[in-house]
């Protein structure tokens, strides 16, 4: 699945809160169609990293360059409709909405209807709101949701939140995905399942992600290619082979675990 | 809005079953429930068709709040402001400028919208508590700028009379006409409240409340759908201003005042925020209970003589107060959560144990 051609370009990104470091002079490419993971101990700013790309928090210096565009100049909503999605550390859902409606609201990018359309409903709002809904209950399939279909996601576990946010992604059909954390929390089984719809999406559709994850095991597993960082600095890069055997990724974690 | 539907029934294509009403006994009991109060006039009292007509104008701003408040998450204390502006717009053009009723409260709906829109920009820069300080001050603003700005149309506190709305030769100058202009208004305001909450713009609204930040980062622009809501919110209070200025035959700053923006959100909240029945329960219920005040009051004071009418007065916000306490311990979602829980025990019957 992995091609050559550099989908997204991170180049010389710094960011810094106050005093904080968070991000210093961080360089990669991203290829499009392949799984490239994230991974640092705690605090190592993969998230913040995500929220850079996404023009939430504003690099000190640097460029994020999707398919050669600029992405640290355009407001956050631009972005997403620039085909970048993803999901949160901590689930992000619209609570009050049921899972139907939470993919529904991700298809916003897609469709047309504005005040006066939706006011009257009737017609071209209705139209479309049918044509979207097909592509949604597509995902809802895929991620074997069905039962919980018209259930209000607040109310949902942990595991299947979880699920509904990668449908909310997904739903809205990206170029580029972004996965921070998506298995945190969860059991054996449900974590086994979330990577096999991870692969599934990746082999069938040939989305790019960018996976942030804390599982070794798993991120070996699924992963392309891997990006280290540690207190902001990127510390290595390469395959699961290359990360597994190197100097500085077993420091990092040692060092962690020796500190603990 | 979830629906009554009984066990058994299944959907056989996504507009079936996005449908809001899917049988036919239901349209029956709907247009049966219409018919009935349309007909009001032929069988209640003066008293009690006036009382509806108050709460029907009453519904129409509660459902702008609701739109702004309950499914965007802003809130805000101006509600009553926009209807004086939406009530001084139609006033003025029917009085000046000799528009007919029906082209003067479109245009009051548009000119509150806009005075909406304006008190909604601070929602770019502040949320939450600052939001509504900013919405509190166009209580404040709009109502100073009656009372002092252009003294010879807009008379100063004084205020101005308002004609009485004509179309075709008869004149809505009685409650039993009047409520003809209130029902037919809001069965429109109804149905576009339904429909923006159940369309693409609706789901915006409710995911710029329920999670700004995903909301953004998934591709919505938070700014233009809070002014959108601002704007929709004031639209609602123009028309229900424009309805009741034109029925008081009169306006003046306090016509409409914070009490009112303050009354119009326990609303809300006693009828379920986030729900398109909740203005008609929390209007209907706290309605009653202040007219069930004022009918409480003579017997309060035969009952207990040395009362002043001071006290009886007090009874209404007294009504008000503690419906709203009760409703925030016990059920906080308001009446129209509690109308889905008994729908949904009634829709999976016999098989609800
Ligand atoms: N909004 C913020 N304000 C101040 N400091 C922040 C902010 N966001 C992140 N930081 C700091 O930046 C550093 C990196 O945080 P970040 O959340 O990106 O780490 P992470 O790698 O995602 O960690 P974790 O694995 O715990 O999620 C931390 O020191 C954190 O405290
Ligand atoms: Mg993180």
């Amino acid at each position: 699945m992995t091609t050559d051609r550099i989908q997204l370009r991170v180049d010389n990104i710094s960011l810094s809160f106050g005093g904080i470091q968070a991000l210093s002079d961080i360089s990669f490419d991203v290829r499009k169609g392949e799984i490239l993971a994230i991974i640092g101990p705690n605090g190592a700013g993969k998230t913040s990293l995500l929220n850079c790309f996404n023009n939430f928090y504003h690099p000190d210096h640097g460029q994020i360059l999707l398919d050669g565009r600029d992405l640290t100049r355009l407001p956050p909503y631009r972005i997403a409709q620039l085909g970048i999605a993803r999901t949160f550390q901590h689930t992000a859902l619209y609570t009050g909405l049921s899972t139907l409606d939470n993919l529904m609201a991700a298809r916003h990018i897609h469709m047309k209807a504005g005040m006066l359309a939706s006011i009257l409903y009737w017609g071209r709002a209705h139209q479309e709101d049918i044509a979207h809904r097909r592509v949604v209950e597509e995902i809802i399939d895929f991620l074997e949701i069905e039962h919980i279909r018209k259930s209000v996601v607040g109310a949902l576990p942990h595991g299947l939140r979880k699920r509904v946010e990668l449908g909310r992604a997904l739903a809205m059909e990206p170029r580029l995905l972004f996965l921070d954390e998506p298995m945190t929390g969860m059991n054996q089984e449900e974590k086994e399942d979330m990577a096999r719809f991870i692969l599934d999406v990746y082999e069938r559709q040939g989305m790019t992600i960018l996976l942030i994850e804390h599982d070794m095991g798993l991120v070996m597993d699924i992963a392309d290619r891997i990006v280290v960082l540690n207190f902001g600095q990127k510390i290595a890069e390469g395959t699961p082979e290359e990360i597994r055997n190197n100097q500085a990724v077993i420091d990092a974690y040692l060092g962690k675990a020796g500190v603990k | 809005m979830a629906v009554l539907r009984p066990a058994g029934e299944f959907d056989t294509s996504y507009a079936s079953d996005m449908a809001t009403i899917r049988q036919r006994w239901q349209w029956w009991l709907l247009l049966a429930f219409v018919v009935a109060l349309y007909a009001l006039p032929f069988y209640a009292s003066q008293s009690v068709v006036a009382l509806v007509n108050r709460i029907g104008i009453t519904i129409i701003a509660v459902q702008g709040l609701n739109l702004l408040t309950g499914y965007t998450g802003q809130i805000s204390l101006g509600q009553a402001s926009f209807m004086t502006a939406g009530g001084y717009i139609s006033a003025l053009l029917v009085n000046n400028l000799g528009w007919p009723f029906f082209a003067a409260m479109p245009a009051a709906a548009l000119g509150a919208g806009i005075v909406g829109l304006l008190f909604g920009l601070p929602s770019l820069r502040v949320k939450g508590f600052y939001l509504t300080m900013a919405t509190l001050a166009a209580q404040f603003i709009i109502p100073w700028f009656t009372r002092n700005a252009f003294p010879k149309v807009l008379n100063g506190a004084q205020g101005i009379n308002v004609q009485v709305p004509v179309l075709f030769g008869i004149e809505f100058n009685t409650p039993q006409r009047y409520i003809y202009l209130t029902l037919t208004v809001l069965i429109l305001t109804t149905i576009v409240a339904h429909n923006i909450s159940r369309s693409r713009l609706g789901r915006a609204f409710v995911a710029v409340r329920d999670h700004d930040l995903a909301a953004e980062l998934l591709g919505i622009n938070l700014f233009k759908y809070k002014l959108q809501a601002f704007f929709l919110a004031a639209v609602y209070a123009g028309i229900a201003g424009s309805l009741a200025a034109h029925q008081i035959r009169h306006i003046n700053s306090e016509t409409f005042n914070l009490i009112d923006s303050v009354m119009f959100m326990g609303m809300l909240v006693i009828g379920g925020l986030g729900s398109n029945l909740g203005p008609i329960f929390g209007a209907i219920v706290v309605e009653m209970l202040i007219e069930g005040a004022t009918l409480f009051g003579p017997l309060f004071i035969s009952l207990f003589p040395s009362t002043a009418a001071g006290a009886v007065q007090a009874l209404r916000p007294l009504f008000f107060g503690a419906a709203l306490m009760l409703f925030l311990i016990f059920e906080p979602r308001g009446l129209a959560h509690r109308w889905q829980l008994f729908k949904a025990a009634w829709r999976l019957r016999p098989f609800s144990y």
